[in-house]
């Protein structure tokens, strides 16, 4: 009887494998090799097709989504059936083989060839040398940009990380109304920048004199005896109203995170302070600043970068006519507005070379504060 | 006088102490918060105004009589979503957003993971390179990603705007996800492969599940970079009626139609809504992923 239990024996691996073996092989060719045909129609669909809406859309999340975790599976099950020496030392690159043809495609090449198109012509067709740099430094439009970003990153970049500690202090004080008034300033931030645009758009508008005014702005400034403006074509001062759309949108974020940093601050350190007879303000920048330095330096290098590539607010509320123009939407004007690739490339390694330093410092002291 | 001196600076420090902690303080908070919800209070009632009231009159006026229906509308709405084409533009920010949240975190994922659990030589030295790309401002990628795509007939396809949403994202993904799974447990991974499992069922089986805090907090600051985005998809979709997103529907509407307040206000608004939603469902991840995501380049 008892002998007689194990009928059901697994067979020998040795047999297993036998005959296992072409028919994993066999399934494992066909199945990449169907997948890369529908994925090969799934392409050729979407971009062609002028079809339904709603078919491409379901073929288009379908792939884009199932697509991706197919290429994975496949490619894994195809080193599956390589000689088992070459297998283990071949499977990591099916891990990081997508992400570096990626990024190679996207990032690395392209940077190749912009340091390259930025010393040819317009129609990228001659060698110019220097002349598309000679212009991003030195003509008057390009001063103008250059003088604008300053601007921009001077006064967004100040007001955003003072404003937003003074109110992540005083927000830390008012007990249960602190997440509602924290939600309220830091909701500007989940806004798109084209949205934002038309908010202010709207708080700017200008109406003649004899008409009642529209904009919040124009209406307070009437209402207390001036003449209502066209706030956008005021130059200079029109790139401080848009300057304060982004210190608008950014502020909140800055808030949270300093509050988030203030909280952490341990309460005996404070405590011991007050008991030492330190005034509040003395607490602040002698206790609280210090032990937020960490913090502050991400926030502003942060918010630097974030302003030094400002393009949408520009875009959208003046397209940089009337003085306001900056870097990026030059960028943006002298490729598809002027089609000249050359002097476009030449803006975008302007704003490569200001990135570099501050996002060195950023991931240095991102990398310190995580040891 | 020096003890005078002492309680004079300790009763001066006790007065702000108080200030701090009272009243006024909630009320100058209160006012900040105010100021700063007033421009987006102004667009939400604007919106539901009938157009020629919204041109003839401040947004403010309403407040005299709320309770009158003549002062509300939701015309605004039906107008932009079914004319202007907004309808149709909300459904493409759909079908871009979401493979250009899910495409990048599945490939950094799969990356962040041999980078932090599987030997191969040039480990270091890739990884390296890959978040070095951080600092590659993707206005750097337009032009040659633009013509690469006139060559291949992608532009203007949503495919080709996922794949440049990947691709610029990518180097944070892997950053941030490597981050995360580089400090699990070396024991659990190591037991499983003793165990017999292979890498890609210890990836989808045990680090992956283990991983969902950091990829939900990814997943929505790309969620709104790419909902909010208006540069890429401006440069690879354009502002054509049946491909555009919404942002590059509205910042056509705005060059067009500069004073049609009507359609402005509720254009934005709508724009507005899906982010909005995340924001106040997802205000916890919403922070975590914005704070961690704020170093993208």
């Amino acid at each position: 009887m008892t002998t007689s239990v194990p009928v059901e024996s697994p067979r020998s691996p040795t047999l297993n494998r036998l005959t296992a073996g072409p028919l994993r092989v066999l399934v494992s060719l066909i199945v990449p090799a169907i997948t890369f045909l529908v994925l090969r129609w799934a392409f050729i669909f979407m971009r062609d097709a002028e079809a339904n809406k709603l078919a491409v859309g379901i073929v288009a999340l379908i792939i884009g989504v199932g697509g991706v975790w197919a290429l994975y599976l496949v490619t894994d099950n195809l080193v599956s059936i390589l000689p088992e020496g070459i297998r283990e030392s071949i499977r990591p690159f099916v891990f990081v083989g997508p992400a570096l043809v990626i990024l190679t495609l996207y990032l690395v090449y392209p940077v190749v060839r912009t340091i390259y198109l930025s010393f040819m012509g317009p129609r990228s067709e001659e060698f110019v040398g220097l002349a598309n740099y000679v212009f991003a430094l030195t003509s008057d439009d390009m001063l103008l940009a250059l003088r604008n970003n300053v601007l921009w990153l001077i006064f967004v970049t100040s007001f955003v990380v003072s404003l937003g500690l003074i109110i992540a202090v005083l927000v830390d004080r008012i007990g249960r109304w602190e997440p509602i008034a924290k939600s309220f300033i830091f909701l500007p931030m989940a806004i798109s920048a084209v949205g934002a645009s038309v908010i202010w758009k709207f708080v700017y508008s200008f109406q003649p004199i004899q008409r009642p005014q529209i904009g919040l702005l124009n209406a307070v400034y009437t209402a207390l005896g001036g003449d209502p403006q066209g706030w956008l074509v005021l130059k200079p001062w029109n790139n401080f109203f848009l300057i304060a759309i982004l210190i608008w949108v950014l502020t909140g974020f800055a808030m949270v995170v300093l509050s988030a940093a203030i909280k952490g601050v341990p309460s005996e350190l404070l405590e011991a302070s007050r008991i030492d007879g330190a005034s509040e303000i003395r607490i602040f920048f002698g206790v609280i600043i210090p032990y937020i330095r960490g913090t502050l330096i991400t926030i502003t290098t942060t918010v630097l970068i974030m302003v030094l590539k400002v393009f949408d607010i520009v875009f959208v509320m003046t397209g940089g006519q009337f003085d306001t123009e900056v870097i990026a939407n030059r960028m943006f004007r002298e490729m598809f507005t002027f089609g000249n690739f050359g002097r476009s490339s030449a803006l975008a390694m302007v704003l490569l070379v200001a990135v570099i330093p501050v996002m060195i410092y950023n991931v240095r002291s991102l990398e310190a504060s995580k040891r | 006088m020096n003890v005078g001196y002492q309680t004079a600076r300790g009763a001066s420090s006790d007065r702000l102490r108080r200030f701090l902690s009272g009243a006024p303080v909630r009320i100058v908070v209160l006012l900040i918060a105010l100021v700063w919800t007033l421009p987006s209070a102004g667009l939400l009632v604007s919106s539901l105004r009938p157009a020629n009231d919204i041109t003839s009159s401040g947004w403010w006026t309403v407040f005299a009589h709320p309770f009158e229906a003549s002062v509300w509308t939701v015309e605004n709405y039906v107008q932009v979503l079914t004319t202007h084409g907004l309808g149709n533009a909300l459904l493409n920010s759909v079908l871009v957003t979401v493979p250009s949240v899910v495409i990048p975190i599945t490939i950094a994922a799969f990356a962040a993971y041999a980078f932090a659990w599987l030997e191969f030589p040039g480990r270091k030295f890739l990884f390296i390179v890959v978040v070095g790309l951080m600092v590659v401002p993707l206005q750097m990628s337009l032009i040659p990603l633009l013509r690469l795509y006139t060559q291949l007939d992608l532009n203007g396809t949503f495919l080709g705007l996922w794949l440049a949403h990947t691709g610029f994202g990518l180097p944070l993904a892997v950053f941030l996800l490597f981050g995360y799974i580089s400090t699990l447990p070396g024991e659990i991974i190591e037991s499983a492969r003793v165990d017999g499992a292979s890498p890609l069922t210890t990836f989808t089986r045990l680090v992956l599940p283990l991983s969902v805090p950091v990829v939900a907090s990814f997943a929505i600051f790309q969620f709104l970079w790419v909902w909010n985005d208006l540069l890429v998809a401006l440069v690879f979709l354009g502002t054509k009626e049946e491909v555009a997103v919404v942002t590059a529907r509205l910042a056509a509407l705005v060059g067009r139609r500069g004073e049609q307040w009507h359609v402005l206000t509720a254009g934005a608004f709508v724009g507005m809504a899906v982010p909005l939603l995340v924001f106040f469902l997802l205000q916890r991840y919403f922070v975590r992923g914005l704070t961690a995501g704020s170093v993208k380049g």
